[in-house]
């Protein structure tokens, strides 16, 4: 009985444990949904709402790619993870895709096995204070304590600027974004410092947002973007297209609302068409119906939509587009064509 | 013989198999071969997964700079470092609470365990109710709670300062930890260590001297007493004779944090106090244990031959109960150290939280990293056994 049990047990870790992953499409679509995985939780980018419904910035292209794949942008498993436990995660096989406002960097792409799709966010490290602390630079918190959270590279750009600017201070690794807060909060850190969208999504999610100040400096860059595991390029390829579809919509003036009606048939302007699938068979090419972008955009909208919705001027984070608008406004937002 | 030899192979298994004896060990060398081959395979299939995604196995990014900063450090590091001195800091790190954990959770522990005997009923309850909340809650839980209640209780630096939460006004109480006077030996203090060191043999000494008068004369010379002037008061007199060779280097509040004096973190206290307080409560019961499971004869019969109360306790109690507290409190210190991997939950820097987080982290060096990490509680624990092992050894009963 006893041999039974452990040789069944055996049997069932042999049929999980196995990670060779070659045709992640094909596992997706047998399983029914995509596996995403997100943080555990980041007011604006991934959170669960009231509801208990995944959302945000980063969880609606999440849905935007399950919607190119299924054409229904609910099939979407998220999968919540610490900034430590996310690539391993990745390479593990928990999840097929990766968009947790993850830094791109040379080591991470090339070292951890991992394939960046695009940057979806530019983003940048700051510090936040407490306004009676009476700081108004970063050059002025020698020999403060500061928050990070760790396994992130905010730890390494903030030994890296204090260094160069010969300041000293106390490091607070903390490893969410919630013990983040109640540490900053609690006086046991001056300053946080992560991202400055992630900061601007900390202040607005504190009861009294006024009384805390994210001091001018960004002293690093953070291009945010999604990551899929090295090895498989089809599956690579899918994604970083959903992810330019989704941007190159707001160039070409598609939209959640206009997206059934411009793509019921040829509109006569050559990029909407080949970008909905009224002309040529680009989503054949990536494994999934030519309506694959439409159904991205009409699950979630296109790039400025989904931003507005969840980070943009009018909620509570009120981050401005920035170096995230589109090229023509200024931005860094230049989707390849779509040809 | 000859019938023995024509016996069909098969019938010979199964006699083989319905004899008892053998079948025990057929079990267990099958077992033992299923083993090899569930290692061998988990083993395999981790080496081929890592070259199917192109990691090799290397330990070269030890000799990186590490990049990062920790808060707490035993010997010099700063972000220029290497992993590998990273990983040493937080090994010592992690010895420091594991070290003082034990130290407090047994100091405790023995308090409790006795004070849970005694016959005044208000404080058995009160003990009896404190050792069954403290050890029926998970620990983590208990780390948490303290670590809260320290950041979020205590004042701000500046606000230690105004509101007097000092002690003379040379050690403050805050939410980034307690800092106290750092002591700096000036050279002169050599005279006072050796002193100390001399003490110690002269305690010795004085303890064997004390051991053979017993013997020839029966007359009980003050071991305890000469032996703390000997340790203690020699190097004091030592200290004050040359002069106080010590600077001391005081707290001061600059900008936002004390500088100088040397601080306890919270982080550490926190780790420390709870992990040392749970592991009091289960050390407690077995003190308890261990002690009753001396009859109380032996006591009595100390008694009846005139022997006083606390020698009782010193000469036939303690002893025959140490043989049954030592085994299990064995256990419980390598659970203390084992828990001290939890420091991660309150961004302590110990082993785990550095070469086991962070270095693995910016690495990606997942396989090497926990190999370290795991060879290295592997080691703590089997050199706590060890010592415990001899030490049982030593008080074992001696039995003619």
């Amino acid at each position: 009985m006893k041999l039974k049990t452990i040789l069944v047990a055996g049997a069932a870790l042999a049929a999980t444990a196995t990670v060779a992953h070659a045709d992640t499409l094909a596992d997706v679509k047998a399983r029914g949904e995509l596996n995403c995985i997100v943080t555990t939780g980041l007011v604006g980018f991934a959170y669960t709402d009231e509801n208990g419904q995944w959302r945000g910035f980063d969880a609606d292209f999440c849905r935007a790619t399950a919607a190119a794949i299924f054409g229904d942008g609910s099939k979407v498993k998220f999968v919540p993870t610490t900034g430590k436990t996310r690539f391993t995660a990745l390479n593990a096989g928990e999840g097929d895709i990766l968009y947790r406002n993850t830094t791109e960097t040379m080591s991470r792409d090339v070292d951890l096995k991992l394939s960046f799709l695009g940057i979806n966010y530019y983003d940048g490290q700051g510090f936040m204070v407490k306004k009676d602390l009476g700081v108004t630079s970063a050059k002025e918190l020698n020999g403060a304590s500061v928050c990070i959270q760790t396994g992130t590279t905010t730890e390494l750009n903030l030994a890296d600027y204090f260094r160069a600017n010969d300041m000293s201070y106390e490091p607070v690794p903390i490893e969410t974004n919630d013990e983040a807060r109640a540490n900053y909060l609690s006086g046991r850190c001056d300053v946080y410092t992560t991202d400055a969208s992630g900061l601007a999504a900390t202040r607005a999610s504190l009861d009294d947002p006024k009384n805390h100040i994210v001091l001018p400096e960004i002293i690093s860059k953070e291009p945010l973007g999604p990551a899929v595991r090295q090895g498989d390029e089809a599956w690579g390829d899918l994604t970083r297209w959903v992810l330019r579809a989704v941007i190159a919509a707001e160039e070409y003036g598609v939209t959640q609302e206009n997206v059934a009606e411009l793509s019921a048939g040829p509109t006569g302007k050559p990029d909407v068409d080949r970008l909905l699938g009224t002309e040529g068979n680009f989503g054949e090419m990536i494994g999934l119906g030519n309506d694959w972008a439409a159904n991205a955009i009409k699950a979630v909208g296109n790039y400025g939509e989904i931003f507005d919705r969840n980070i943009g001027p009018n909620t509570e984070l009120g981050i401005e587009r920035g170096l995230n608008a589109q090229w023509y406004d200024g931005g860094l937002m230049y989707a390849a064509p779509i040809r | 013989m000859a019938s023995m030899e024509q016996t069909a192979p098969q019938m010979d298994l199964l006699r083989l198999w319905r004899d008892k004896n053998a079948r025990a060990v057929i079990i267990q060398i099958l077992t033992i071969a299923g083993l090899f081959f569930f290692t061998f395979w988990i083993v395999s299939n981790a080496v081929t997964n890592l070259e199917t995604i192109g990691k090799g196995y290397s330990f070269d990014f030890l000799f990186e700079p590490a990049g990062y900063d920790i808060n707490q450090y035993l010997i010099e590091y700063t972000n220029r470092s290497s992993h590998l001195t990273a990983a040493v800091v937080g090994l010592l790190n992690t010895l420091l609470v594991a070290v003082t954990g034990i130290i407090l959770a047994t100091v405790v522990g023995f308090i409790l365990g006795v004070l849970r005997l005694s016959k005044n009923l208000l404080m058995g309850k009160i003990v009896y109710t404190y050792i069954e909340v403290v050890r029926n809650v998970p620990v983590l839980l208990w780390i948490l709670l303290v670590h809260g209640m320290l950041i979020s209780s205590l004042p701000s630096p500046k606000a230690s300062v105004s509101d007097g939460w000092d002690f003379l006004g040379v050690s403050f109480l805050s939410n980034r930890g307690f800092y106290l006077p750092q002591p700096n030996p000036e050279p002169a203090f050599w005279a006072t260590v050796i002193a100390f060191f001399l003490g110690i043999a002269g305690a010795v000494v004085f303890r064997r001297h004390a051991r053979k008068v017993q013997d020839a004369t029966g007359k009980i010379l003050p071991v305890f007493w000469v032996s703390v002037a000997a340790i203690l008061g020699l190097p004091i007199l030592v200290f004050l004779v040359t002069g106080l060779p010590i600077v001391w280097s005081f707290p001061e509040l600059k900008g936002f944090n004390f500088v100088g004096g040397f601080a306890i973190k919270p982080e550490f206290m926190a780790l420390t106090l709870a992990l040392s307080l749970y592991t009091s409560s289960f050390i407690a019961e077995n003190v308890r244990g261990g002690i009753l499971a001396v009859s109380h004869g032996q006591t009595e019969a100390a008694h009846a031959l005139g022997i006083s109360n606390s020698r009782t306790l010193q000469l036939v109690v303690i002893p025959q109960a140490l043989r049954v507290i030592i085994p299990p409190l064995t256990s419980q210190y390598l659970n203390l150290t084992k828990n001290s991997s939890l420091a991660i939950a309150v961004g302590y820097m110990d082993i785990v939280a550095t070469i086991g987080g962070i270095s693995l982290n910016q690495t990606g060096r997942e396989m090497e990293c926990m190999t370290i990490v795991l060879l290295v509680y592997l080691c703590f624990s089997l050199l706590i056994s060890a010592f415990m092992n001899w030490y049982n050894k030593r008080i074992k009963l001696i039995e003619r």
